[in-house]
């Protein structure tokens, strides 16, 4: 989230899509209703009739997988209609950019395509540069090639009846939503967008969220209070766990993984440290060396010196272009290339898309570690559906955790709020922390590498180990200490003098020398100078009045509630909305939030700075050449969608998505053997597969077994009744489960194909209770988001058919 | 971290329930043996309170947990009222997270193997699942690291072995989890952020 949870209440108008905030983040709702009774307007846009419907101001359908259509018609209607923030648009974004005159885009591609390797060479996704390197720009936005022009072409296209004839969505409920959400484009009206799964799991999710950014920029919405893309994440420490990178692409703190083409750290820093040549922008980025080097600090301690790159050559290279994320991890396992496995409290044999693949990809596992404080189906998966145990091979560890009750440590929640937590009790028996099990793991490996050597010990024997208290137990205020980071020696730094072993009280601190250590950069500032740890703080002082509680837990960065939040002043530094003053420039320094940065506003033209500082320009960017699918988010249909053509465009799907192409990964889009749109979704009672859920008496009597949302006229069509037992059945795989017929799902016009759509929740599994069903994900697609991988769980064609 | 009022307040708050009712002419009868028996029952008395975050979505509501200090067992969890976000609220899922605690007993408790071929778990020590473990990861790295990639270039990786979760764990779980999987030279991780 850009925002936090009790910053919704401030918002005007609330679209929710791709969400079912009441009833998969319910305390969130808190905060909608409250802006509510405040007059604010909420929107819910959802292929399907939920709480969060019934509690919305208005609500309207679209067809899964089509969020891009109606985004890209709300950019039209913002653009034709002037009702986009002129100022803001002017100033704080790149719409005055003009771009390279050989960017073009036909018929569903941009320029650049090979269709042979399915990428895009991006070379003319860049703009104009004035002879010192700065972007050009057209304040009057009327140059033909400046971005908001551009947008202008690319969006024109995506006319009411196009759109409505894509989403299923009738036009008079498009223009309402458009009209009551551009109503925000004005300086003193916050509009805010929550979304979750429903956007991201898609093969277009990542430009699912870019259109949203588009549309929150061009009406002034980010930095603001009640405004920002807010992800509403969907597990207690998702925050945390991307921050701290269990990601193949990423290392803490969103440092870029090395690749074997960056033989050095200098050549690494070399790469990814973006310059500017703007002295107008701070570009933040280029302290990344600050925050390389003290994460290899913090990783290998004193080994980690100047003379060996400080530890560079230990980190593991991936391959330029190769892509580790998890449904190629899944291929690999398929193909018995992967060996060994750890699973720590996730449960892919129900969780990850095309069930049957992963559980026979298990099967190819010599060993495998699972971490959990219930049995799953993916630690019991040799006792599945199907599988003959004699005839697996797999070793199994099966290893007892402690509850989150049972630790001590920190959680991050989705508006970036680190909270400190407290143990209630010991574990039942056996069972231990998930630190206690990895402490032990890497201490027997250190041990066996000094005493055996083995293939390069180094990056083992040389991490800095030392995380554990007096018993020799995990000690998480430890690692949360190495974490924010310590100063290593004495060091004066703008005349303040800080002595060694000082925590680093904020990441403006860290150094390139190797005098800081700091595990993850951006929590830096956690811990105070002299050691306090804020994220205890229970203090309830709120001096805006706005809800930020500085004093309550630590937010990152630097306890900045409401990032961005330089867009929410003018030129000047005065609040665009007094009303509520988020930050505000006076008698020459910022009052409110904690500031992007302490430069004085842009009106200065001598020390001011623009207001997106992680951005190299500045600015946000309305066109986006970072994304492998291009600059402007464009509509394709999913990899199994209804309709033979998109409506846009000769082009059918993405055309970046890896396309998998064993037997087990078949798919069949615009089939009549596969006639319905299925989408996928969890309820209040259960969490993500059930895995913890399940086992829980006071859940299960309230949502005991997998069932089928179908239409009632889908069930007329089909001759089924409301409890009947149905099979659904994909290309992949197929189950037996209770049709719920109810009208919350409407069959769409699509320019006059009736297409219906069905759902399924994804609680379930065939251990517990006995007889709930299987996963939903026996159905699912093997296909991700051409940027991220991220499956496409929310779109894909389905039979349902009466047993 | 204190409980002083709490106590009292469960106590008060059952008795003026009655005193309300019984003017409104309510047989408070059953109400009175209750806040008897509340008032005769020590758990309250004994409980320790402690702060937690729920552990299901990402709104991390606040949560004061009770343990009772003669058997160390959570026997009570319920939202934290003075919590800014939840404002003691919980959902249903995290209403009963007490059900995730010991008081469960489908918990895990033992670590657990499963031999090759087998179709049963059989109970193991910690020293020797993690002695295992171990050589077992000691044994794949050492037969599958490469120290150059296909063009020479230098990559010290390991592909043979994988690491899937956790965002259900907390931060300095988290940051162990990465910096293990880093020094044995994994590339194949990824958890539940990007499903």
């Amino acid at each position: 989230m850009t925002n936090h949870w009790i910053d919704l209440q401030h918002s005007d108008v609330i679209l929710i899509q791709g969400s079912n905030a009441a009833e998969n983040h319910p305390i969130s709702f808190k905060w909608v209703m409250r802006a509510k009774e405040k007059g604010a307007k909420v929107i819910h846009v959802d292929p399907r009739f939920t709480r969060t419907s019934a509690r919305a101001d208005f609500y309207t359908a679209l067809r899964s997988g089509t969020d891009i259509a109606f985004f890209g018609g709300m950019i039209k209607y913002i653009l034709d209609n002037g009702t986009y923030f002129r100022e803001y648009v002017e100033n704080y974004t790149n719409a005055s950019f003009i771009v390279d005159e050989k960017f073009d885009f036909k018929d569903g591609v941009f320029s650049g395509y090979d269709p042979s390797t399915r990428k895009y060479d991006k070379a003319t996704w860049s703009y104009m540069k004035d002879s010192s390197g700065v972007p050009e720009r057209d304040p009057t936005l009327q140059n033909p090639h400046c971005v908001l022009q551009l947008l202008k072409e690319h969006y024109s296209r995506y006319d009411l009846e196009t759109v409505s004839t894509t989403t299923g969505t009738p036009v008079e409920d498009l223009k309402k939503v458009y009209e009551l959400y551009s109503s925000t484009g004005v300086k003193d009206r916050a509009g805010t967008v929550m979304y979750a799964l429903g956007q991201t799991q898609h093969t277009t999710g990542v430009q699912n969220i870019r259109a949203l950014c588009m549309i929150q920029l061009l009406l002034g919405n980010m930095g603001i209070c009640g405004g920002g893309v807010n992800a509403l994440r969907g597990e207690p420490n998702v925050q945390g766990s991307t921050d701290y990178a269990i990601l193949s692409h990423i290392l803490p703190g969103y440092l870029a993984a090395p690749r074997a083409s960056m033989k050095s750290l200098d050549e690494y820093l070399q790469r990814l440290t973006p310059k500017s040549a703007d002295a107008r922008s701070a570009n933040w980025w280029q302290n990344y060396p600050k925050y390389k080097v003290s994460l290899l600090k913090a990783w290998f301690g004193d080994k980690a010196t100047k003379e060996n790159d400080f530890g560079y050559s230990w980190v593991p290279k991936l391959d330029d272009g190769q892509d580790c994320t998890i449904l190629n991890m899944v291929d690999r396992m398929y193909e018995k290339q992967i060996k060994g496995l750890f699973v720590v409290a996730q449960n892919p044999a129900c969780s990850l898309p095309n069930a049957n693949k992963v559980r026979e990809a298990l099967t190819n596992l010599e060993w495998f570690v699972n971490v959990n404080i219930f049995d799953n189906e993916t630690a019991s998966f040799w006792k599945g559906p199907g599988m003959d145990p004699k005839k697996i091979k797999t070793e199994v560890f099966l290893l007892p955790a402690a509850a989150s009750v049972e630790k001590e440590g920190s959680q991050t929640n989705s508006g970036r709020w680190v909270h400190w937590k407290y143990a209630a009790s010991k574990p039942p028996g056996d069972a231990v922390s998930t630190g206690d099990i990895v402490i032990r793991i890497v201490a027997k490996l250190k041990e066996l590498y000094k005493k055996e050597k083995g293939a390069f010990p180094d990056p083992i024997v040389n991490l800095k180990w030392d995380y554990t208290d007096e018993k020799g137990r995990f000690s998480a205020e430890k690692v949360a200490r190495a974490v924010n980071g310590q100063f290593l020696e004495d060091v004066t730094i703008a005349d303040k003098s800080y002595k060694k072993g000082d925590h680093v009280p904020s990441f403006a601190l860290l150094q390139a020398d190797g005098k800081t250590s700091s595990g993850c950069w951006i929590i830096a500032g956690s811990f105070a100078q002299d050691g306090t740890n804020l994220m205890k703080r229970r203090g309830k002082n709120d001096p805006t009045g706005l809800g930020l509680y500085p004093e309550w837990s630590w937010a990152w960065p630097v306890n900045r509630r409401i990032i961005y939040n330089r867009a929410s002043v003018d030129l000047n530094g005065q609040p665009y909305n007094p009303q509520r003053p988020l930050l505000a420039w006076k008698d020459g320094k910022w009052v409110g939030d904690v500031p992007d940065g302490p430069w004085p506003p842009m009106a200065d033209l001598e020390k001011g700075k623009y207001p997106f500082i992680m951005k190299p320009d500045g600015v946000s960017s309305l066109f986006g050449p970072g994304l492998g699918d291009g600059p402007f988010p464009e509509h394709y249909e999913p990899l199994e969608g209804p309709l033979a053509r998109n409506p846009f465009s000769g082009q059918l799907n993405s055309p970046i998505i890896k396309i998998f192409t064993k037997e087990c990964d078949k798919f069949s889009g615009c089939d009549i053997r596969f006639p319905f749109v299925m989408t996928t979704y969890t309820s209040t009672e259960h969490w993500c597969t059930g895995g913890i859920t399940r086992w829980q008496s006071w859940l299960t009597e309230a949502q005991p077994q997998v069932y089928v949302e179908i239409s009632e006229e889908l069930a007329k069509l089909r001759e089924i009744k409301n409890g009947d037992q149905v099979k659904v059945e994909s290309p992949r795989g197929a189950l037996q489960c209770v049709a719920m017929v109810t009208p919350r799902f409407r069959p769409f016009n699509c320019g006059g194909q009736e297409v219906h759509q069905v759902g399924m929740t994804f609680n379930y599994g065939w251990l517990f209770p006995k007889d709930c069903g299987d996963s939903a994900n026996l159905l699912t697609p093997t296909v991700g988001d051409g940027n991220t991988m991220t499956p496409e769980y929310k779109a894909f064609m389905v039979n349902v058919t009466k047993v | 971290m204190g409980v002083s009022r709490r106590e009292f307040l469960a106590v008060s708050g059952a008795l003026g329930a009655g005193l309300a009712l019984s003017s409104l002419g309510i047989d408070t009868g059953p109400l009175n043996a209750y806040a008897e028996e509340i008032s005769k029952i020590d758990k309250l008395k004994t409980a320790r309170q402690s702060f937690s975050t729920c552990c299901y979505c990402a709104v991390g509501c606040g949560l004061i947990c009770s343990t009772d200090e003669k058997t160390g067992k959570v026997i009570n969890i319920e939202g934290d009222p003075e919590h800014p976000v939840n404002e003691g609220s919980l959902c249903a899922k995290g209403a009963g997270i007490f059900q995730t605690t010991a008081a469960n007993p489908h918990r895990l408790t033992k670590v657990l193997y499963r031999a090759p071929g087998s179709d049963k778990w059989q109970s193991k020590t910690w020293d020797w699942a993690i002695t295992q473990i171990a050589r077992r990861i000691k044994k794949t790295r050492d037969a599958g690291f490469m120290t150059v990639n296909s063009k020479g270039q230098t990559v010290n990786r390991l592909e043979n072995i994988a690491h899937m979760g956790s965002s259900n764990v907390d931060n300095e779980e988290c940051w162990l989890i990465t910096a293990m999987a880093r020094s044995m030279g994994l590339v194949y991780i990824d958890h539940q952020a990007r499903v």
